[in-house]
């Protein structure tokens, strides 16, 4: 500990002496960026922090039509560590002005106020987005958080050329998904119908969320938390039974023995977000042409509900003395309709207007033999619901990681594992001072 | 010249009793050599893959596309590549060498000097060797925030330039490799204590020195969660963080993993290339310490 100040001292002392020796990099003191009078000469000078590809070129199509406002991309690493970098540098004073936010991370954001309400400057562009999404960026609540920028609707992604080999129709219901699988098993003892990650709690709450879960809700001043509840441990165990009969492998998505499998023809289906042909291209480019799409099996057939996996939002900082700008820039970057063009042909997004999200005309490039994907992809988000994401989901993420690995290993239920997930978060959401309404 | 010999066939005549021994640790040692190479090897063979052998040629044979994979990376927007490959170098070279100084003329000072606080202060560094610097990497950053310098050069540059251990190994390397009698000798010829530093002292620390550069430049090169978490310009950026944003790059574009490995192998090079060029400084430094 005495060495721990003795070094923050030296660094104090060291860091002050070559200052004034002067870096070449002028250092932002805050004083100056909050000051109207320096943001009133010259243009507005505005930091986004984001991941999408390209995003420098969408960026400097603004630039060029907007001499007084100026945005600077910083290309940053996604992911949950890009959340964690954010809310440091926002607690620390220097956080960027704009910042994409994935849906699940915005209400960590909003706890801890690192983003600004944009209910006045977003009010007019509401209708663009469909309820489900605009439900991720307000959390439930009056204010409005972000503007949705894309959006990860499931659908069913299998080898139509594999499901023609072992005489299998596409599932409608995850009852025939399940008979599927043992169809397959029975077939084949090296193939499966598909696989369980324990690594993803994403893709397993777009799965939950599809059946009706609700994990989190906001009433006044306090939260809700409901992990545990009917529809989650529903879907919990019916994938606990199928990994338990050996229906379905229990490998992980994303490693290198998935991919393998998905390039071997070992794996048939992977449900899957909209985003998933971009992975599929570089993780099993043997299979290209081989992959068709169909809506998500259902709980109850007739039905047409599917989650989301994924998608972001671009958000404000609460920090940033031009607000007005940056809600601006975000609103054009979102909304208007060239920007929304470049972002799907340049960032390789899945818009989140509607209007945009049926626009689509051409297939991926994987798909081209599914001429109809964003149609179906349309399809599959109009029947998106999403849920209110909490303020800890780093937490329950982490603990689903934890539980499942191990209701994998010991073969216990999975619905142990959920009530493990529902405790971890309370727990947490305890400790960090919210109220919870039980 | 007489003593080193002796000394010379003491240890031949340990070692020839020893042989039937020897066999264990050198295969403790070949079991560890291949444990550390082997991923080195590996991300040597993937990054001659492409991008379609990657997940689907056997794990150890070479692919075709390692010609491509440099073409893609050094392309990857416009080059940035060379630039954080760039800026890598900034934070190692001139973090290393700064460290180095920092560390011989601290080291030099606590072991032949006696102050008020001497012990102190030693005592304090040795406890900084205990605290890791993953720990402190997020209070250097609010710290570093607070005086404007979150996100410069600086804030990369200036928390590795403190290294306790490299202090304390300067130390110890001083204490032994630099006689009193020396100092004492040129003090009497009228040498002031600049001049016994940096004619007398310097010189003999040499070997302790460049120990202590390629540990800094080694630690500086590979760190990650220091330049992650202070910088948030990529062009700033090292190449760890700027791979890692290859590698993070969001779920609905593919993963540039060929680049990955590609530019994760690419950046090890310069770093075998300095051991192998740094080598024979470092058998100076185990030899003179044996004649000790």
């Amino acid at each position: 500990m005495r060495a721990n100040r003795l070094g923050a001292a030296l660094a104090v002392a060291l860091t002050a002496t070559l200052a004034s020796c002067g870096s070449s990099e002028p250092a932002q003191s805050p004083e100056a960026a909050q000051s109207p009078t320096a943001a009133a000469q010259g243009p507005v000078k505005l930091t986004f922090w984001t991941w999408a590809p390209n995003m420098d070129k969408i960026v400097d199509v603004w630039n060029k039509a907007h001499p007084d406002i100026q945005v600077t991309v910083s290309k940053q690493a996604g992911g949950d560590d890009a959340a964690a970098k954010y809310l440091t540098a926002s607690k620390a004073g220097n956080p960027p002005d704009l910042v994409q936010a994935e849906y699940q991370h915005l209400p960590s954001f909003v706890a801890a106020d690192a983003v600004a309400d944009l209910k006045a400057e977003t009010a007019s562009i509401k209708g663009e987005f469909s309820e489900g999404l605009w439900g991720l960026v307000t959390l439930g609540t009056e204010g409005v958080y972000g503007i949705p920028q894309d959006s990860g609707p499931m659908m069913l992604y299998y080898r139509k050329d594999l499901f023609d080999k072992y005489g299998i129709a596409v599932p409608k219901t995850w009852q025939e998904y399940a008979d599927a699988a043992r169809t397959v098993r029975k077939k084949d003892s090296k193939v499966y119908l598909g696989t369980f990650s324990s690594k993803d709690p994403g893709a397993f709450a777009g799965l939950a969320q599809q059946a009706g879960a609700q994990w989190w809700s906001i009433s006044g001043e306090s939260w809700k938390v409901n992990i545990a509840d009917e529809p989650t441990k529903k879907v919990a165990d019916y994938w606990g039974g199928l990994v338990k009969e050996g229906a379905i492998d229990d490998m992980p998505f994303f490693t290198p023995e998935w991919n393998k499998a998905l390039n071997d023809g070992k794996l048939l289906s992977w449900p899957s977000a909209v985003w998933a042909p971009g992975v599929l291209a570089t993780n099993a480019p043997k299979a290209k042409d081989k992959w068709a799409i169909a809506p998500m099996p259902q709980w109850n057939a007739g039905e047409n509900f599917t989650g989301f996996w994924g998608g972001s939002s671009v958000a404000v900082s609460s920090k940033t003395p031009n607000k007005a700008a940056a809600a601006q820039f975000a609103t054009w970057l979102n909304t208007d309709p060239a920007a929304v063009d470049l972002l799907v042909k340049e960032a390789a997004i899945y818009p989140a207007t509607t209007k945009a999200q049926s626009a689509l005309g051409e297939a991926p490039e994987y798909f081209s033999n599914q001429p109809d994907f964003w149609q179906q992809a349309s399809a599959a988000s109009a029947g998106a619901r999403g849920f209110t994401f909490g303020p800890n989901v780093g937490v329950t993420y982490n603990t689903f990681k934890d539980a499942f690995d191990k209701a994998l290993q010991n073969k216990t239920p999975f619905s142990d594992a959920i009530q493990s997930m529902q405790d971890a978060t309370v727990a947490d959401m305890r400790k960090s001072g919210f109220t919870i309404a039980s | 010249m007489a003593a080193t010999t002796v000394a010379a066939s003491h240890r031949r005549a340990r070692v020839a009793t020893r042989r039937p021994l020897g066999l264990v640790p050198t295969a403790v040692l070949l079991v560890g050599a291949i444990y550390c190479l082997f991923p080195v090897f590996w991300v040597m063979i993937a990054a001659t893959k492409s991008p379609g052998e990657l997940f689907s040629t056997a794990t150890l044979a070479f692919g075709t596309g390692f010609a491509d994979n440099v073409a893609q990376l050094f392309a990857y927007r416009d080059g940035v590549f060379w630039l954080w490959a760039l800026n890598t170098l900034i934070y190692a070279g001139g973090g290393a060498l700064l460290s180095t100084a920092v560390s011989a003329i601290s080291g030099y000072a606590l072991a032949k000097y006696r102050f008020p606080g001497r012990n102190v202060i030693f005592n304090v560094l040795i406890g900084g060797i205990l605290v890791p610097s993953v720990v402190l990497a997020i209070p250097q950053y609010l710290l570093f925030a607070k005086i404007g310098l979150a996100d410069t050069y600086w804030a990369v540059l200036l928390p590795q330039i403190l290294h306790p251990y490299s202090i304390y190994l300067a130390r110890i390397y001083a204490a032994a490799a630099i006689p009193d009698s020396l100092l004492e000798a040129g003090r009497i010829d009228g040498a002031g204590d600049w001049t016994l530093m940096s004619r007398v002292a310097m010189p003999l620390m040499v070997p302790g020195m460049v120990t202590i550069f390629l540990f800094q430049f080694v630690a500086i090169w590979n760190n990650f969660l220091l330049p992650f978490i202070m910088l948030g310009d990529d062009n700033k950026f090292p190449l760890t963080v700027g791979l890692f944003t290859l590698l993070q790059a969001g779920s609905n574009q593919p993963s540039l993993y060929n680049l990955i490995l590609t530019g994760a192998f690419l950046s090890i090079v310069p770093l075998i290339a300095l051991f192998l060029t740094m080598q024979r400084y470092w058998r100076t430094d185990l030899s003179s310490g044996a004649v000790k």
